[in-house]
Formats: structure tokens, sequence, C-alpha cells
């Protein structure tokens, strides 16, 4: 089987799509475009799940989170008028505390990753089969079969949840309970 | 570009798991800035999205890692990353109910005047 050809121009390229795309989120005064920069991104997401073989969740994030966790977010801010919001001052009062929390972390981050033990990185993969067809079948099997999978308890515990969540949303967004 | 050194541009150009954890980490990052930074509520909804999505992207990558020591069957981290995404949908349904009801008695979203509890 071939690999796959100019991997690391289409990483570069989404990669810099979702931080572009994650910036205007959190610097933009309009509540509309930080929702629209988001659903950028998340898209930009599902490219690099594709490109990571996951087909099956590339899917679910196209479908679930750009499709209906951020179409709820843009019902919301319909919904609530913000207009008097973006006349206001937009950051915190310590939002230098908050900047310098996230560098610290930051620099964590950086010292985790580029530690290597005796000049060898350290996330050294075998050898990769390029299979994708059977993705969906597999994580089938995971979730659902009674002999090799080991999450059927954790998906009833999911649906559980949306049900609890649903209920929830209902009961608090309710004029009189 | 004789000034870089080819091991440099090889770590570059070779796209390994370090690269998608580099950038699950950056993206972490911006969520975290915006979740402490901002006045607006939704604002600060749509960052903590940011920040599950980071964590996905970490997920799916460490599955694709284990797929090439453990063999094309080693999901698990695809399977909890669409848990974590059901736990998204979830969290910013109840989230935005609260915000709703919240906006419906004090007419502003800027979390910096839920002070009632503030001695």
């Amino acid at each position: 089987m071939n690999p796959p050809v100019a991997t690391a121009f289409f990483f570069y390229l989404l990669a810099a799509t979702m931080i572009i795309g994650g910036i205007l989120v959190i610097t933009r005064k309009n509540a509309v475009h930080s929702a629209l920069a988001l659903i950028t991104a998340l898209l930009a997401q599902a490219a690099l799940y594709l490109m990571l073989y996951a087909p099956f969740v590339a899917g679910v994030q196209i479908i679930l989170y750009a499709g209906g966790i951020m179409v709820l977010f843009l019902f919301v801010i319909m919904l609530i008028s913000i207009e008097r919001n973006m006349k206001e001052r937009q950051f915190n009062k310590q939002w230098l505390v908050g900047i310098v929390a996230a560098a610290a972390l930051g620099a964590l981050f950086v010292t985790v990753y580029t530690k290597t033990s005796r000049g060898v990185s350290l996330f050294i993969e075998g050898r990769m089969s390029y299979g994708e067809s059977q993705n969906t079948q597999m994580i089938a099997n995971l979730l659902f079969d009674r002999h090799a999978g080991m999450y059927m308890f954790a998906f009833e515990i999911a649906s559980l949840l949306l049900l609890v969540a649903i209920i929830g949303a209902v009961v608090m967004a309710k004029k009189r309970i | 570009m004789a000034y870089c050194s080819e091991k440099a541009m090889n770590t570059l150009l070779h796209i390994s798991t370090l690269h998608y954890l580099v950038l699950g980490a950056a993206l972490f990052l911006l969520g975290i800035i915006g979740v402490l930074t901002r006045r607006n509520v939704v604002i600060v909804l749509m960052s903590i999205e940011l920040i599950l999505n980071a964590v996905n992207l970490n997920l799916v990558a460490f599955s694709r890692y284990w797929q090439s020591i453990h063999g094309a069957s080693a999901l698990h981290g695809q399977v909890f990353a669409i848990f974590v995404i059901t736990d998204a949908a979830a969290e910013a349904a109840v989230g935005l109910g609260i915000l709703i009801a919240f906006f419906r008695n004090k007419e502003t979203v800027n979390v910096d005047e839920v002070n009632l509890l503030k001695w």
C-alpha cells in the first residue's frame, strides 16, 4: 500500500486553521463571530481525524459537534440579546493572572514534550497499517460485542447521561417550573 | 535552507504522534486563556468546547499510535473520543440552559456580575 502524499502540508494547513480559529474564538467581541470561528476549527479537526485514519470519529464530529452543539450555541446567542454586552469591556480584571497561568502550563507542556531519553523521542511508532475500511465495524465491536467489547456499560451510562441532560436543560430554561 | 539542520527538517516534515500532541496542547492553552479571561458566558462555554476538542485530538492521536503497536483493532482512544463528544453535548445543553435562566433574571451575560454569594 502506498503511504499518503503531502501529509506535512495538509497537517500544517489544518493546524494553522485550528489555531487561528481558536485565537478568533477567544478574542472576538461578537459572539456570533466566535461561534463561526469555532465551527471552522471543528471542521478542521474533523479533517485531522481523517488524517489519523479515524473516519467514524470524523463523521461524529461533523454531525454532532459542528452540526448539533454549535447550532445550539447559535440559537441561544440569537435568543439572548447581547448587543449591550458588545459595547462593554470584554476581558476580566484578572486577565493577566489568567495569561500567566496558561503560560506556566505551556512551559510544562514544552518541558514534557521535548524531553528525550538518550536522544530517542518519546513515542516510537511501529509499522503503521493504513487500513481504515473496517474502522466502523471495529468500533462497533468494542462498543457492543458481548465477548470482545468492554464499553457496553459506558454506552448505557452515556445514554442515561443524555436523558438527564435533556431533562436538566428543559427544567433550567423553563419560565415556570 | 543551509541553516536548518537535517534532523530539524526531518522532525518538521515527518508528521508523528508528537505533532498532534503539541497541536492539542496549543489548543488546550487557547481554551484555558478563553475560560480565564473573558467576561461573556457564551464565549467561556465555547472555550470549554475548545478544551474538550484538544483532549479528543490527543485521544485519537494516541489511538493511532497504539494501532501501530498492538494491531489495527486497538481503537480504545477513538471510542473514548466518541464518549467525550457525547459528554460535551450534554454539558453544552445544560450550560446553555443555565445561561438562559441566568439571563432571564439579571439581563446580563457577564460572569463577573454573578456575585450574590461573594463575601
